[in-house]
Order: structure tokens, then C-alpha cells, then sequence
């Protein structure tokens, strides 16, 4: 997914001088194509988030769609108050764009897994929050986030995530896409969760169990009216999500689902609410704490 | 109308302010007052009808506690009728304590946490780099903000670039929100500091507009600072040079002495 961010954010910086992209000294082996082409708008401006964030916002106060580029906990946590001041605050156009969703840098240990930063991010006033979950969402969102008007998180996986989608599928931002039909439950993923809904999918359905699995790939603004429509027609409601049990798109999901004054039947997966102490790849931690498999007994 | 008298009448505005809000931070607006009148009826290339200026010089109160100083400057230099300071930091009111860059013309940052206007006007810069623009970028530090890390990230980030266009300026009273600045985080040797991080240095007697107006003129290769010495509540007696002015506001008694001090 950070090649396609690249690629499309060079594509663009070719005929759009608004684009500027900022490293904290992150980046190596992937913005080379972006630094190379275009020089005088790259600036790696050292390990110093707190200045990065701000150095974004005031470029992006004169005018410029400022991209800052580093991996998750270091480009939304350590600097998170700047981001609130200068970017959500201030309403500039600063792109977060984080590498390393949920547990990405798996055995790299827990100062590098991010769990907690869209229970954060959607905190923010003014924040938009996407989380593509394959190759072409991120293309899709990337694209949109060009002239979108104000700040915006991009959760991005790592590298080499199958694309889902087919290949003509409208990806808008703020509208969760359906990849996986289905009539007894709703299987709501974001970011890097969206390759194992869809296996969770066809894993039931050989089963029997019908499962629909849609794609927020944008959690804020959150499709409100998807999960209307779902509660409407009855559909159990499973949310999936490489993120912590408390804050991300199981909260949302929930908040939405409280209010409506209806039973459904709902059950949220995710990280639980611990750091990992244990040593393992993205695959072995996922399977630790259960975010490869449920069951189908609602509470 | 000479640069003291308007100095004064700032004063006098921000008193006013101050009695009538009961809020804090008048210390910390009076050390600043000569700095803001040697920018904005002095150096600044801005227009107040014409607040969005694309080349226009840009400064950012990074210490924006002392909002209301501001406020009152930007009044008094027709950005918005002086009315309007009647309407701050009160309830239904129009100008925060802390900087809301929508709040009125003129004002180019939101602010109130500190240690984030050095980074934001170096940003400034580097845009105005990219599309040739000569706008100058002044911020104003307060002393006890430059114990904040991210300070110095800008620091070193603006003498790596080369900015000749940036100006920072440090309001160095002395005194920051739990006592003397030098007794909590020493940093009697700040030229030196500024310096060693590969800034041009000057010091200068913040309250003399002719010799602020000849630093912020000078011309520059790199990032520039001046280290401006201010008295901490300057113009009035009992509140010069003390702790207890960083929070109190005037009853009606001190609002008449002071304004009789201002005469």
C-alpha cells in the first residue's frame, strides 16, 4: 500500500505544485521516487515529529496539500497535540499518512504496532480518518484526498496487500464498500482486515452461513447509513478490525448500533486491550489474539 | 501619532481588557508591547484592508497567552474597530484568551499551547520559498516557551534550511508561570544557545522601538533571533518585574493607578 501511496502521490506532485511531502526521517527504500522528481518538495526535516507536524501545517497555510510520511505510532501519537493545535484546530490541509497498520511490524515489538491510533484520530474535530483495506482503496482515497478540504489520517498496511476489489469498483470516500454478498450476517472490516473478512466469508459460506463483508475503508465520516440499512433488514452485525477493542470501528459501529433502539445481535473483533510482550510475526499475533476466526454465538 | 504614544495607548486598551475580563496574563502582554509596535506600525509590510496580502510579512504570537496584546495592536492598527476588545474573554464574547486565527483579521495562528510557532512559521517559509514570495516571517517566543523540545527541533531545522526570511523573536522577562525563568530551566546563556544552533543573534532592549526596528530591518543570510530583554509587566509600577502579575487582573483601584501611571 506505501507504493501506491507513492505512486499516486507522484503522479499527481507532476501536474499539482500544491503537493509537498514531509519525512521525519521515515521512508527509506520507498520515497525515493517522490524525493528524486521532485526535490524541492521533499523535506526530511529529521526525527522531530512535533516540528514535522507543525512544519506541515504552516506549509499548509500557504497554500500547500502537505503529505507527512512516517510509520503510524510516530506520525499520530508522538505528535498528537501538534496534530490537534496546527492540523485539526487550525483545519489545514496536512495529510497524517502512516505506515504499519494494527500489527504490521509484528515482531518489531509494541512501541511499533498500532492499536490505538483511529480510537485517537477520530477523536479529532475536523479529522477525516481512512483506512484502506487493499491496493486500490488506497489508490482511491489517495486520489480523493487531493483536494479534499481539511486534515485527513491515511491508515496504511505495509507492502504487498492483495487488491480485493474488483478492478472497476467505485471506492468513495465516507462510503463503505461491499465486497462479499451475503443475507444472515454483516461483516464490517477496515484497513488490513479486509483480506481475512473476505476469507471469513468464504470460510462460512462453504458452511452454509451467508455472510455479506463490507469495507470501511473510511471510519470517519462513518457510513451511518449502511449500518441503518443493515439494522433494517435484520443482518447480524460483526465488526473485524487490526486495531484496539476500544475506540476503532468496533466503537463507531456500536455507537451507531446503541442508538438505534433495535436488538441486533452484535459482536465486535479485535485487539484486546493490552500491549503484546509476545515476540511474532503480524500472522502469529493475529492468530494470538483471535482476529483470524470467530464464532457465530452472539451474546 | 509617535510609536510611544501608541505603545501607550495599547497599554491602556489591554488594562481595560484585563479589568473588565478579570483574566490573566497582563505581564506577559506588557513585555511584548514595543516589540509589537516596532512590527506592525513599523516593519511589517501588511495592509489592514487587505489582511490576506499574498506577499505580505506574517507574524505569529507563539506565546499566545498574551492574546490580548494582540488583539489590542491589531485594533489600534485598524484591522478591526477597537469595540471589539470589549468583547474579550467574556462570556458570549468575540476574542478568546488563547489565538483563534477566525476570531478577526489579522490573526494568522491559533495558538495557546506553546512550542508550536517557531515550526509553524518555518513551514510558512519553506512555502514561500517553493513560490517565490518575499513575505517575511516574524515569531514571537516567549523565555519559558524555549523549554519546550520542539522549540529546538525548529531551530535546528530552519538553520539546516538556510531560511533567511524567518525572524524569531524571544520576549525574555525573566519570569515564566512558577517563577524566574533562569532559576526553573537556566538559560542565561540563550544568545549563545541560539547561536551554537547556527542562528544570527542579537540582543536588544526590547522596550526601545528604534533599536527592535533596526534588528528586524537588518538584513539577513540565515534564520535570525533577536533576544529581546523586556521587563515583565513594563509600564506599570507595581505590576514590573512580578510573578503574581502573570495571573491578577486590575480591580478598579489598580485599573486607575496604572492608567494614571500611563499618563
Amino acid at each position: 500500500m506505501r507504493e501506491t501511496f507513492l505512486n499516486c502521490l507522484v503522479e499527481r506532485a507532476n501536474v499539482d505544485s500544491r503537493i509537498v511531502l514531509v519525512s521525519a526521517d521515515m521512508g527509506y527504500s520507498v520515497l525515493e521516487p517522490f524525493m528524486e522528481q521532485f526535490p524541492d518538495r521533499f523535506f526530511n526535516v529529521g526525527i522531530s515529529e512535533q516540528n514535522a507536524v507543525s512544519v506541515a501545517a504552516g506549509m499548509a497555510l500557504n497554500g500547500k496539500v502537505v503529505y507527512v510520511y512516517s510509520i503510524i505510532p510516530f506520525v499520530t501519537m508522538r505528535c498528537f497535540e501538534q496534530i490537534r493545535v496546527d492540523v485539526a484546530y487550525m483545519n489545514t490541509n496536512v495529510r497524517l499518512v502512516g505506515v504499519g497498520a494494527g500489527y504490521s511490524y509484528g515482531p518489531a515489538g509494541a512501541t511499533h504496532h498500532a492499536i490505538e491510533d483511529i480510537a485517537i484520530m477520530r477523536a479529532l474535530p475536523n479529522m477525516t480518518v481512512c483506512c484502506p483495506g487493499d491496493p486500490l482503496e488506497a489508490r482511491a482515497l489517495v486520489t480523493q484526498s487531493f483536494d479534499h478540504k481539511g486534515p485527513m489520517y491515511l491508515r496504511l498496511g505495509k507492502t504487498r496487500e492483495p487488491v480485493l476489489h474488483a478492478a472497476d469498483t467505485p471506492i468513495t470516500l465516507g462510503k463503505a464498500a461491499q465486497v462479499r454478498q451475503g443475507k444472515d450476517i454483516a461483516l464490517l472490516t477496515t484497513s488490513t482486515m479486509l483480506e481475512q473478512g473476505c476469507a471469513l466469508s468464504d470460510y462460512w459460506g462453504q458452511k452454509g452461513v451467508s455472510i455479506a463483508v463490507y469495507s470501511y475503508h473510511t471510519v470517519k465520516p462513518l457510513d451511518v447509513a449502511l449500518i441503518q440499512f443493515l439494522i433494517q433488514e435484520g443482518y447480524k452485525i460483526i465488526t473485524l478490525e487490526e486495531h484496539s477493542i476500544i475506540g476503532g470501528l468496533g466503537s463507531a459501529v456500536a455507537e451507531v448500533i446503541a442508538e438505534s433502539n433495535r436488538p441486533v445481535p452484535f459482536k465486535r473483533i479485535g485487539i484486546p486491550d493490552c500491549f503484546t510482550h509476545h515476540v511474532g510475526s503480524q500472522a502469529s499475533l493475529r492468530k494470538l489474539y483471535h482476529l483470524d476466526s470467530f464464532d457465530l454465538e452472539f451474546q | 501619532m509617535t510609536n510611544q504614544a501608541i505603545a501607550t495607548d495599547i497599554r491602556r486598551s489591554i488594562l481595560h481588557m484585563m479589568h473588565a475580563s478579570k483574566s490573566s496574563h497582563i505581564g506577559s502582554c506588557f513585555s511584548l508591547i514595543e516589540i509589537l509596535v516596532a512590527l506592525y506600525f513599523n516593519s511589517l509590510n501588511i495592509d489592514p484592508n487587505e489582511p490576506q496580502k499574498w506577499d505580505r510579512d506574517t507574524v505569529i504570537l507563539s506565546k499566545a497567552h498574551a492574546s490580548a496584546a494582540l488583539y489590542a495592536t491589531l485594533a489600534h492598527r485598524g484591522f478591526f474597530p477597537c469595540s471589539y476588545l470589549e468583547r474579550y474573554y467574556i462570556d458570549g464574547g468575540l476574542l478568546p484568551g488563547h489565538l483563534d486565527k477566525t476570531c478577526v483579521p489579522g490573526i494568522e495562528t491559533s495558538g495557546g499551547s506553546l512550542g508550536h510557532g517557531l515550526s509553524l512559521g518555518i513551514g510558512m517559509a519553506m512555502a514561500h520559498r517553493l513560490d517565490q514570495n518575499s513575505g517575511k516571517i516574524f515569531v514571537i517566543l516567549g523565555d519559558g516557551e524555549c523549554n519546550e523540545g520542539s522549540v529546538w527541533e525548529a531551530i535546528m531545522l530552519a538553520s539546516t534550511l538556510k531560511l533567511a526570511t524567518v525572524t524569531a523573536i524571544v520576549d525574555y522577562n525573566k519570569i515564566q508561570s512558577f517563577g524566574r525563568t533562569n532559576e526553573i530551566i537556566n538559560q542565561t546563556n540563550i544568545a549563545q544557545r541560539w547561536e551554537s544552533f547556527g542562528w544570527e543573534v542579537y540582543e536588544a532592549n526590547g522596550h526601545s522601538i528604534p533599536e527592535l526596528i533596526g534588528f528586524f530591518d537588518k538584513p539577513q543570510q540565515g534564520p535570525k533571533v533577536i533576544i529581546a530583554h523586556t521587563v515583565k509587566g513594563k509600564g506599570v509600577s507595581f505590576m514590573e518585574d512580578n510573578l503574581a502579575w502573570h495571573y491578577k487582573s486590575p480591580n478598579d483601584a489598580q485599573l486607575a493607578q496604572a492608567l494614571k501611571e500611563l499618563e
